[in-house]
């Protein structure tokens, strides 16, 4: 029985580090590049080359390390792993590992039932990527691409404290937006700057012992990360229940056939001889680096939401939302600005809803958005001032969006102002009641859904332009009156 | 004769227009072409290369300028990365390799106005003490062709000795430089650890590593030495200090030097070579310094600790040999282990592979802590030893190898014999300290060498010292029959 | 100096499993006739290296390096490389559109 067993869930999250070369070369980091054409002496391990650390992708993790209120070490040692792999040149991997830049903090969650929890991150440590296998037109063969060997990565490894899948989404979200934040990832998770792999197992609840663990590499999506931890739970559990072991291993989602299987060459386990590379130096971080690293900070994600909470009296919910990235976060501030704080949840809908989905339906970021929150707030303030209903309002917005206008270049081009002059309505009204006697004598015989039946009538009279409100009030009294 | 002459006379005749570069470069690629077959010492000869930078040099100097280093001939040990020439580190793995630049030390000489006359013979990736390991044959020393030239800079101490080059480079893990150096009859020197940048060195041990020259004399050794010492960004070793003008310090008088007399390195002393010693410290007293008995009660573990830490920390660099990008590649690999174990298996030679193993071994799960970790852990101790030491005195004396040339092939069948080369040499290496050795006599015909090693960043006074004796005496200027 | 010579017995040797091990992880060859002289010569130099268990180091910190109380250098970011690939893989063992190629990587 599925409630007899408690899954436990790691994860380790690679964030490919936004600097301009890489972290131990002068090659650009840019993607997209033909093949190894980013890839010089040193990322291709030639003989006699040396490695030179770049400072901004040690400044980038120590911004992470505070902002997650980890310790940052004043002294850290990079390490080599060593193994071979055609990706891998040098066959190591430059790799931190007894003393790792970042230790010991942690951030908290928002579950769906609105609960908070505290997820810890045992360690976030600076390497390097390596290069890619491609397989495709060559027979029998694997062609390296050596772009991407040396790019600077921040590996985040989080406590085994997450206790569902949904869980793990959440945390995984929130370093998403933290390092976005930060501005130390870009979190494109298609083109690969943001990977995570899951450190799964399951035990029987009341356990305190964990149970064998089996990895699941490179998840690239949120909704991948989800699938393949509850197929895993349930792999194991099934297993487990029929009377087989977990074994150790690293597995690979399958997003075609939505399950994980075992990776066969990286069965036999890695014997991987760390020991402190002799061509690096230890990195020595002063508390005057630290202290202008932390001054330098943007708003954090939970700081901000606390705010907006505050400030515009809105949800947590709400808050969260509009604090999933400082561009978003921006962009509600100008708009209430702009609109005046009284109105800020009309800002605020409008932002999560009609905005947001123009912005998915075109694939846009926010920065690109074909209405700024400048028009938008032009929008808003005429559905506050009444020239528009906020049903119209959704016509203009579809508007502006498509042909780049603002709201009363739109308003005044369809002709769409509200109708609000009662004696307009009432006279449409009247001449509704009149067109339609039988309705009229149902209705007021008791059938009261007939009173959506004028409404309508009166919209479609008036082509939607009567204030709906105004016609509510109007029509009751008409109806009611008997005249 | 042109390849008896000091730099500074070579300077001193170039500048005068006595000589022209390209007529000494003509004289040197002669003296190669005579006397290499005999030696095995040049395994890439680059006459065209040398004489057209030979012209350059001289329309240099004929425009004015005056470094000390312009156009005078050098070999450059096959480790250090030449653009557009072979750099095979003595390896089937890098037989085909086309260095695609130029490690830094050859770009600093080649600025200087040096002339590169080829590629020195040397120990395969720099694992040996003979010269033995080399896939292209072995060195042959000069002083008698049937014994070895020490190793793993045997090309280059071979090519010194036999004047074949006004000096070479080589590089010194272990005693590298120094001990080819004392088995040949040359003046060879290993700078402070971070002095020289390994940039462009392929790497055997890269905590121990440093590239050095081997020249007919200390006074030669520091004009090459000043060119190539300083910082490089290029190498997070390098050390970003000033460097001192070797030179101009030569001829500091010793008056008040402190020697320190190593109670280990007298223990059990061959007691010829120990003669030697003894008649070096006499020229010494003689010229005003005094002796100390020091002790460092570690440095017996050295040997053990090197063959720890270098075969770890190569077994480490060597895996980018791999067939993939460049170097060797087995042909037909039926898949990728295949290719890994075979271009490794058949580029690498014997004690290559018994360095890989070693490393791979005393790096491995299980074994890390008892091994590496305790090796590096003796390797503070021995380093403290040497502060310690310095403490009292301001340079320590002593001898550079335990026995005179060996026959070739002697002894090959032990490694541990061969391992036991280094005794004096080692602990330089594990504590990053410079060191000198010169000639200072002969046992059984055969040169001897006389160490001295300074405290980090002493290359001056360890110069001076070294050049204070090689003007009371004469046996750096003697030269092995057949090469005069 | 009086220090360990090669010792006449081996007291503690490596197996001809332990190099089988060691060369798998080194990714070396060693074939059948090579085998008992890597077993013989790597069992003497571990059994030589043995002799670091008599020193004491209780209290003692490793030392990676000869460059004490020196700490890493940190370049700044800046792009300086341009592309070379084609001097560079014009002496590559197999190279098909500007990729290396290689013998096919199983996943």
């Amino acid at each position: 029985m599925m409630s007899d067993w408690e899954v436990v869930i790691g994860l380790e999250i690679h964030a490919q580090l936004a600097t301009r070369s890489k972290i131990f070369s002068g090659s650009s980091t840019a993607y997209g590049a033909p093949p190894n054409t980013q890839a010089n002496l040193v990322d291709l391990a030639y003989p006699g080359v040396l490695p030179v650390l770049n400072a901004a992708a040690v400044r980038m993790a120590v911004k992470f390390g505070l902002a997650i209120g980890a310790a940052v070490a004043q002294r850290s040692v990079f390490a080599r792993k060593n193994y071979f792999y055609p990706d891998l040149p040098k066959g190591y991997q430059i790799s931190q590992y007894e003393l790792p830049i970042v230790s010991k903090g942690s951030i908290s969650i928002v579950l769906d039932d609105g609960a908070t929890k505290t997820v810890g991150v045992t360690r976030a440590h600076l390497e390097e990527d390596a290069g890619k296998s491609l397989h495709e037109g060559l027979a029998n063969a694997s062609g390296i691409d050596l772009n991407r060997a040396g790019t600077p990565l921040l590996e985040i490894v989080s406590e085994p404290d997450m206790r569902s899948a949904k869980e793990a989404v959440a945390y995984m979200k929130k370093i998403h937006t933290l390092v976005r934040y930060l501005e130390i990832c870009d979190g494109n998770m298609q083109e690969g700057s943001f990977r995570c792999d899951a450190n799964v197992s399951v035990r029987r609840r009341g356990s305190e012992k964990l149970g064998t663990r089996a990895e699941i590499k490179n998840l690239n999506s949120f909704r991948f990360v989800e699938k393949a931890i509850q197929y895993e739970t349930s792999r194991q559990i099934e297993l487990i229940e029929s009377g087989g072991k977990v074994v150790q291993e690293t597995r690979l989602y399958d997003s075609d056939k939505h399950e994980t299987r075992s990776m066969r060459s990286k069965e036999e386990a890695n014997d991987y001889r760390y020991f402190p590379d002799p061509d690096l130096l230890p990195v020595q971080i002063s508390t005057d680096f630290i202290r202008e690293v932390a001054s330098s900070l943007p708003e954090l994600p939970d700081h901000k939401a606390a705010r907006l909470a505050r400030d515009y009296a809105l949800s947590a919910y709400d808050a969260g939302v509009l604090s999933a990235s400082r561009e978003i976060g921006a962009y509600f501030e100008d708009t209430t600005a702009r609109l005046g704080a009284a109105h800020a949840k009309l800002a605020a809908n409008w932002v999560m809803g009609e905005l947001s989905s123009a912005l998915n339906r075109d694939n846009l970021d926010i920065a690109d958005s074909r209405v700024g929150a400048a028009a938008l707030s032009g929008l808003l303030a005429r559905i506050v001032d009444a020239t528009i209903s906020g049903k119209m309002a959704k016509e203009v917005f579809e508007a502006m969006w498509s042909e780049g206008k603002d709201a009363d270049a739109v308003i005044a081009a369809k002709g769409l102002k509200q109708i609000t002059n009662s004696g307009e309505i009432e006279g449409v009204i009247d001449a509704v009641i009149a067109a339609n006697p039988k309705q009229l004598a149902d209705y007021r015989a008791g059938k009261d859904k007939l009173f959506g039946f004028f409404v309508g009538q009166v919209m479609k009279a008036t082509e939607g332009k009567a204030n709906p409100a105004q016609l509510n009030e109007l029509l009751k009294n008409k109806l009611h009156s008997g005249s | 004769m042109l390849h008896t002459l000091s730099i500074d006379e070579l300077g001193r005749r170039l500048s005068l227009g006595e000589l022209s570069s390209v007529e000494l470069t003509q004289h040197f690629l002669a003296r190669i072409e005579r006397l290499n077959p005999s030696l095995n010492a040049v395994i890439t000869p680059t006459p065209e290369q040398a004489l057209s930078d030979a012209a350059v040099a001289d329309r240099r100097r004929a425009a004015g300028d005056k470094a000390p280093l312009l156009g005078i001939p050098l070999i450059h040990k096959d480790i250090f990365c030449t653009d557009g020439v072979r750099t095979s580190c003595g390896s089937r793995m890098l037989d085909n390799f086309i260095a695609p630049y130029d490690a830094t030390v050859v770009a600093r000489l080649k600025a200087a106005g040096a002339v590169m006359l080829g590629k020195a013979n040397m120990d395969e990736f720099a694992m040996g003490s003979s010269n033995e390991t080399s896939y292209y044959g072995p060195v042959k020393n000069p002083w008698d062709l049937s014994k070895v030239p020490g190793g793993s800079s045997g090309g280059s101490a071979a090519a010194a000795a036999a004047r074949l080059a006004a000096y070479t480079t080589g590089t010194d893990t272990g005693g590298s430089i120094r001990q080819p150096a004392a088995l040949t009859g040359v003046t060879g020197v290993k700078p402070t650890y971070g002095r020289v940048s390994r940039y462009g060195m392929i790497a055997f041990a890269s905590s121990l590593d440093q590239a050095g020259v081997l020249a007919e004399s200390a006074a030669d050794a520091a004009l090459v030495l000043q060119a190539m010492a300083g910082f490089d960004p290029l190498d997070s070793t390098s050390v970003d200090a000033p460097v001192p003008d070797y030179h101009a310090t030569l001829g500091t008088p010793l008056k008040g030097l402190r020697l320190g007399l190593l109670r280990e390195f007298f223990e059990g002393l061959e007691p010829r070579n120990a003669a030697l010693i003894r008649d070096a410290i006499e020229v010494y007293t003689a010229l005003g310094a005094t002796t100390v008995e020091v002790s460092l009660p570690h440095l017996p573990m050295s040997v053990p600790t090197y063959y720890v830490v270098a075969p770890a920390e190569c077994s480490s660099n060597l895996s980018r040999f791999d067939g993939v990008r460049f170097g060797y590649r087995c042909s037909h690999p039926k898949d990728l282990m295949d290719l890994y174990k075979r271009s490794r298996g058949e580029g690498f030679g014997a004690e290559v592979k018994r360095r890989i193993m070693t490393g791979t071994y005393v790096l491995s799960a299980g074994y890390f802590d008892a091994y590496y970790l305790k090796a590096q852990k003796v390797r503070r101790l021995i380093t403290d030893d040497f502060r310690a030491a310095f403490a009292q005195v301001d340079l320590v004396i002593g001898p550079t190898t335990p026995t005179p040339a060996f026959g070739i092939g002697a002894k090959m069948d032990d490694p541990i014999t061969m391992y036991l080369n280094d005794i004096y040499t080692i602990g330089a290496n594990l504590a990053g300290l410079p060191g000198v050795s010169m000639p200072c006599g002969f046992v059984d015909g055969l040169p001897m060498g006389l160490q001295l090693i300074g405290p980090h960043f002493g290359e001056g006074p360890l110069l001076n010292a070294a050049h204070q004796y090689q003007q009371a005496t004469d046996w750096h200027r003697r030269r092995p029959s057949g090469y005069e | 100096m009086r220090t360990r010579s090669a010792p006449k017995t081996v007291h503690m040797s490596l197996t001809r499993q332990d190099v089988e091990k060691i060369a798998h992880l080194a990714r070396l060859e060693i074939t059948d006739q090579e085998m008992p002289v890597y077993v013989t010569s790597l069992s003497s130099i571990v059994n030589f290296v043995d002799e670091l268990a008599r020193a004491d180091t209780k209290d003692t910190l490793p030392m990676a390096h000869p460059l004490t109380g020196q700490h890493q250098r940190l370049r700044p970011d800046a792009v300086t490389e341009a592309d070379r690939h084609e001097k560079y893989q014009a002496n590559a063992p197999s190279v098909q559109a500007g990729l290396y190629v290689v013998p096919r990587v199983i996943e």
